[in-house]
This record gives C-alpha cells, sequence and structure tokens, in this order.
C-alpha cells in the first residue's frame, strides 16, 4: 500500500515537472503512463476523468490526479498523487521566489520553452489523433467531438457549456435508442424493415453491449 | 498574514475556478491585488514566471502568492487552500461513478460527454500547434524564421512515429534543441 502511494506521487510529480505551459500538456504524459505503460485506466475513463476534471470546480490537472488516484488507491491515492502533481511547483516556485525573479526574461529559457512548446504540439497531435481514432465513431459522436471543437476554437465558447449540451444529447440519443429498441423487439419478425439507418444501428449495437455484459 | 487567512483565501478562489487554470486569473488578481498582497506590476510578474515554470498555473500562483505573504509555510497552505476543494469535490464525484458507473442515466451521459471531451482537448492542441508551429508559417508577416519551429515540429514528430519513446525524452530534447535553433 505504501509502496502504491509512492508510486503514485512519483507518477504524479514527475507529471508536474513536465507539465509546462498548461494542464491539457499532461495529457500524452498520463496517457502513456496510466493507459499504454500501466494499463491503470482505458482510454474511455481517461476521457471521463478528464471531461469531469474540466466541468467541476478546481485545476483540471489537480482533479484528474485526484480523480485517478482515488480510483487506484482510494482517499489516500488522491492525495498522494495531488501532493505529487503540486509538489514541483512548490519546489521550483519557492526557488524562484528565493533568489531569481525575472528567471522567465532569460533568453536562453525563452528560446528553450519555445522548443518545448513544439515538442508539446507533436505529444499533443498523436494523443488526439488516437483517442478521436478510439471514441469517435458513429455520426453523432464525430458531431460532437466537432461540434465541441468548433464551439472552443471558432466561437470561443466556456468548456462547461459545451459538456453540459453533449450530456443532454447523448441522454436524449440514449432514450431514442432505448425507444427504437423496443419498436424493434415489438417487430421483431418483420426483417429488412427495421428501425432506423446504418448509423443508428451502429449507435444502438455500441449501446446494447454493456446492458448485454451486465444482464 | 495570518495562515488561516491565506488557506481561505485559496480555497475560493480553488473554488470559483471552473474550466481551467485561465479561469482562476481574474479571481487570482482580485483577491491578491484588490486585497493588496501584492502589487499590479508584482501580479504580471507573477503570471509571467507561473506561465514558464513546470507545474499548473493556478498552483504555481498559489505557491508564489503564498509565499509572498508568509515565506515557506505560507507557500504551503496557499496551495494546500487551492487543491483542498479538489479534493473533496472530485472524491464524492468518483465515489459516485464508481457506485453507478453502469447505471443507464450515467452510461448515456458519459456516451454524449466523451466525444465533445475529446473535441475539446482537439481544440486545446490545436491552440498549441497554431501558437508554436503553424500561424506563423501561414502568415510570414509574423516572421519567417519560424521555419525552425516547422522543422523541429516535423523532425519530433517522425521519431516519435517510429520510436515512440517516453513524452519526457521529446520535452526535454525541445528544450535542448530550441536553445540554440530559435
Amino acid at each position: 500500500m505504501i509502496r502504491e502511494l509512492f508510486k503514485l506521487y512519483m507518477i504524479f510529480f514527475k507529471i508536474g515537472l513536465f507539465s509546462i505551459g498548461g494542464g491539457y500538456v499532461m495529457l500524452p504524459m498520463l496517457r502513456r503512463e496510466m493507459v499504454e505503460d500501466r494499463g491503470w485506466l482505458t482510454d474511455d475513463e481517461l476521457i471521463d476523468y478528464y471531461a469531469i476534471a474540466q466541468a467541476t470546480p478546481g485545476i483540471i490537472a489537480v482533479n484528474t490526479a485526484t480523480f485517478v488516484g482515488y480510483k487506484r488507491r482510494g482517499v489516500p491515492g488522491a492525495i498522494a498523487s495531488t501532493a505529487g502533481m503540486v509538489s514541483p511547483s512548490l519546489i521550483i516556485i519557492t526557488v524562484i521566489a528565493l533568489f531569481f525573479t525575472r528567471f522567465q526574461e532569460i533568453p536562453a529559457v525563452q528560446r528553450a520553452f519555445r522548443g518545448v512548446r513544439v515538442a508539446v504540439a507533436v505529444l499533443l497531435s498523436f494523443t488526439v489523433a488516437s483517442l478521436i481514432k478510439k471514441t469517435v465513431r458513429s455520426v453523432l459522436e464525430v458531431v460532437l467531438a466537432a461540434g465541441a471543437f468548433l464551439g472552443i476554437s471558432l466561437l470561443g465558447l466556456s468548456p462547461i457549456p459545451i459538456l453540459l449540451t453533449a450530456a443532454l444529447v447523448g441522454v436524449a440519443a440514449g432514450m431514442f435508442r432505448s425507444a427504437g429498441k423496443g419498436a424493434a423487439a415489438r417487430a421483431h419478425k418483420s426483417a429488412g424493415e427495421g428501425a432506423g439507418a446504418a448509423a443508428d444501428k451502429n449507435a444502438a449495437e455500441n449501446a446494447m453491449v454493456p446492458g448485454e455484459k451486465r444482464e | 498574514m495570518n495562515l488561516i487567512t491565506i488557506f481561505i483565501a485559496f480555497f475560493k478562489i480553488g473554488l470559483f475556478t471552473i474550466g481551467g487554470g485561465l479561469a482562476a486569473i481574474p479571481l487570482l488578481r482580485e483577491e491578491l491585488v484588490d486585497g493588496g498582497w501584492v502589487t499590479s506590476a508584482e501580479f504580471i510578474d507573477m503570471l509571467a514566471v507561473s506561465q514558464s515554470t513546470p507545474g499548473p498555473i493556478g498552483i504555481n500562483m498559489a505557491t508564489y502568492a503564498g509565499f509572498k505573504a508568509a515565506s515557506f509555510l505560507g507557500s504551503l497552505i496557499a496551495t494546500a487552500g487551492m487543491v483542498a476543494p479538489s479534493l473533496i469535490i472530485i472524491i464524492m464525484i468518483a465515489r459516485f461513478m464508481r457506485n453507478f458507473a453502469d447505471h443507464p442515466t450515467v452510461r448515456n451521459v458519459l456516451s454524449g460527454v466523451r466525444p465533445a471531451a475529446v473535441g475539446l482537448i482537439a481544440a486545446a492542441s490545436w491552440f498549441v500547434l497554431a501558437n508554436s508551429v503553424l500561424l506563423m508559417e501561414w502568415f510570414p508577416g509574423m516572421g519567417w524564421f519560424e521555419l525552425p519551429a516547422f522543422l523541429l515540429f516535423v523532425a519530433l514528430a517522425l521519431v516519435y512515429w517510429k520510436t515512440r519513446a517516453y513524452p519526457v525524452y521529446y520535452i526535454l530534447a525541445g528544450g535542448g534543441i530550441g536553445i540554440f535553433l530559435f
């Protein structure tokens, strides 16, 4: 238990140390550590946590760390992960505040940060590509993802109304699907004349899989 | 400055920061500048340092302001105050999720939220890409010398494509090459 908590602390210490310039920078590292290398989370869980972290109070990176830590090891895990995430800030900022407040004006530092931003752009591009491949499949999902992208980048909306709208769309689509399923059951043997286009069928299949697993 | 006052001030900021570190800046400004903790110029300096050092911007700001107010203990208390609302709220949500993850409504909500969240992540990534590599390339008036950034992007992308080495190495390599390239 202690070893696992220490490990969570160290993983998030590393992520905090290399998250330069904003919360989303942590995502490629988090995905590598949690999904690809350790299998502690699935891509879906990672995205859920990230979405909830954006729509709830608090700093996104801290919220995500708390979420992952809790899922792994309950409340102690949440505290260990969050402590790891903020420790590099505490150390580095304290040193800067003590000795050297104009650190960011050194030309070499500014040039290094431009290089870091390019590297972050590379990492984020690959991360986004694999997330899209794994979670955006049906027509509805494409519409939701594109809508969110355009809402932020073109219209400058805040993430919260976008996520709330998407949640409502998800609920509405679920109701539509279960209504469709009821109709399909009633019209069971009248083949071919089935309910809806290929996209709807695809979506209904996606929705049915977890339900079947449960029963 | 009283440590309890510091904790409460940053707890409040953490609680009302919704949707990213940038949302914390007006709140921090109100508390720190209008509250007389730091001057407006100091605040700008703190912001610049916080944006260009490792770690979430909000946490860096809290640490810095806490240190100015009450030295080491102050930075610790300010950061603790800033993350306390996250810990409380997220643990409550995570508990709920553990018990209700299979509930049909929760499933439906998440099935809508997931693709939208990927869209949000794509928008954030696009912002980084546009500011570090692309825009300057498309509008040469903003500096044709940004060609190095584009070449660095292509080079790192090719290496990533081939090796998939650990992300930290790319950040270190980008910083190291950046010193000599730009």
